[in-house]
């Protein structure tokens, strides 16, 4: 198990297959939850004719949008025009690799020593995420943009002024975190957690409701989802998209939700930690697999997403950047601030 | 207009801790979170009626598809004294009359075709109302696919009325 070709090529290539079928199946049976639960919110049932209880929708959606037609409008940038749904699709997909679902694992009891269920852990891990997803910026502008259409541009040019202005608050909410947990590494942010007895949602509480909000704002969900709203923009960026194009910012939007809610998970709710982690009383908790706890806290906080879907308006342009840049960013700013004076009269005041 | 009394409806300046909006936001989460939590766990209780399990019951006054009433003997209660086909205001009736052998006194003619494009029909109902010998009336019946333009223009035979009067589904009709 330690030769460089197990170490470096066959463990993490099954990783990779891994992450990246449970992730697609995961996202696909997304679009199947959000549809079942922004109903049941609005008082009907969604889809429950195709398959048992409606269970086998996703696979139909997949089938349609693979043999839909897919056109290219005749005045489009036609390179660009291509080239957008893969600068949205592979960012969303790329951070993945360092975000951790468990710590060390056995795959119970199959492996005889245990290897990091995560597919690598780099010591620059929340930096790199931050800067990954803010690629798929670019597929939001080129997309609006090749499409050649008004509707489109407009839409694209809005989603990308939203996702820019909202990642400046984002950012100081997660630094407030670094504060806290003393390296930018989602592993060891995940230990400090453990070892200091204390979720970081506690004392950062506020932190949490920012990256929360100015994450809702970066997948452009509802209330903030103006650009690709259908009654405002027909559909934004993505309206002259069709099969498997469409698909493809489809799943980005849902594999980006996912992030957010797995490093919402991740910085401020202890990862793959029981709850009590340290508690002797709670041991027999621990036959449940630490992934268990991670999948519900970030399922948790997708069907938070949902809720909000399902509850509010829409927020015009102008009150959207008024809440980012008027509100947010003074806010987290303070955040951070008061984090940092706690920190320093933990550490030295407190202690003699 | 120096004089004019006023009231004052000024509700002066919203304080920042209604402005911020928090209270609502609360209350709308509590709202949906309500009606998920009923749904899904607690009795169920959505608005949709899942057709074609279940089919949404319609009043006797539903002007659905047409129905030629009959005599007791058989026969069509219809004149052709073309009364519907003017009434109507999507011209989708057809009539051609014939001398009736063996009428009576009360009247000459019966209707040799008498033909309703079920397509072209708005379901207004000016036909029941404007036939004289209540020998057109409506159904409930509002479930009709038609693979074929030429399946939509129905004649005599699929209209008349099959079978007693109260074994159908009736609809909008005169002093029910």
């Amino acid at each position: 198990m330690d030769q460089p070709l197990y170490q470096f090529l066959i463990i993490p290539a099954v990783k990779i297959v891994a992450i990246l079928a449970v992730l697609l199946l995961v996202v696909a049976y997304l679009t199947f939850f959000e549809r079942k639960v922004l109903a049941y919110l609005q008082v009907r049932l969604g889809p429950n004719r195709v398959g048992p209880k409606g269970w086998l929708q996703p696979i139909a959606d997949a089938f349609k949008l693979l043999v839909k037609e897919d056109l290219i409008p005749s005045k489009a940038e036609r390179f660009v025009f291509l080239l957008a749904p893969c600068l949205i699709i592979v960012p969303a997909l790329l951070v993945w690799s360092v975000i951790p679902f468990t710590g060390e694992t056995t795959v119970f009891g199959l492996l005889s020593e245990p290897i990091p269920a995560y597919l690598t852990d780099i010591n620059i891990g929340i930096l790199f995420v931050l800067g990954v997803s803010s690629v798929g910026v670019f597929g939001i502008i080129l997309g609006g943009w090749a499409s050649n259409s008004k509707f489109s541009l407009m839409g694209g040019l809005r989603s990308a002024a939203q996702m820019v202005s909202y990642e400046v608050p984002m950012g100081f909410a997660v630094v407030s975190v670094l504060l806290m947990a003393g390296s930018l590494s989602l592993v060891r942010i995940v230990e400090v957690q453990r070892e200091a007895h204390m979720w970081f949602f506690l004392p950062g509480i506020l932190a949490l409701g920012i990256y929360f909000i100015c994450g809702v704002a970066e997948t452009n969900r509802n209330p903030f989802d103006l650009p690709e709203a259908e009654s405002e923009l027909v559909a934004g960026f993505h309206t002259e998209y069709s099969g498997m194009k469409f698909a493809l910012f489809f799943l980005a939007e849902y594999a980006n939700m996912l992030v957010i809610g797995s490093l919402v998970a991740v910085l401020f709710f202890g990862g793959w930690l029981r709850p009590f982690p340290n508690v002797e009383f709670l041991a027999f908790l621990d036959v449940i697999p630490p992934f268990f706890w991670f999948a519900s806290k970030v399922g948790v906080v997708i069907f938070i997403y949902m809720w909000f879907r399902g509850t509010f308006p829409r927020y015009r342009f102008d009150q959207l950047m008024a809440v980012g840049w008027k509100w947010l960013l003074p806010l987290s700013l303070a955040n951070v601030a008061v984090i940092a004076l706690g920190i320093l009269v933990k550490n030295h005041l407190l202690k003699g | 207009m120096k004089n004019v009394a006023t009231v004052n409806v000024d509700r002066g300046p919203i304080p920042w801790t209604e402005r911020i909006y928090l209270g609502p936001i609360v209350r709308g989460l509590g709202v949906t979170l309500r009606h998920f939590l009923r749904n899904v766990f607690g009795k169920r209780d959505v608005a949709t009626i899942e057709w074609p399990e279940v089919k949404r019951q319609y009043s006797e006054r539903l002007r659905g598809r047409h129905i030629l009433t009959t005599k007791d003997d058989g026969s069509l209660r219809c004149v052709a004294c073309y009364m519907c086909e003017t009434a109507c205001p999507a011209n989708c009736i057809t009539i051609v009359a014939e001398e009736d052998p063996e009428a009576p006194v009360e009247w000459e003619k019966r209707p040799l075709l008498y033909e309703i494009d079920l397509l072209r029909c708005v379901f207004c109902g000016f036909c029941v109302d404007a036939c004289p010998k209540e020998a057109i009336i409506m159904s409930r019946q509002h479930e009709m696919a038609f693979s074929e333009r030429s399946e939509a223009v129905v004649g005599i035979e699929e209209l008349r009325q099959k079978g007693p009067i109260e074994d159908e589904d009736l609809g909008y009709r005169p002093y029910f």
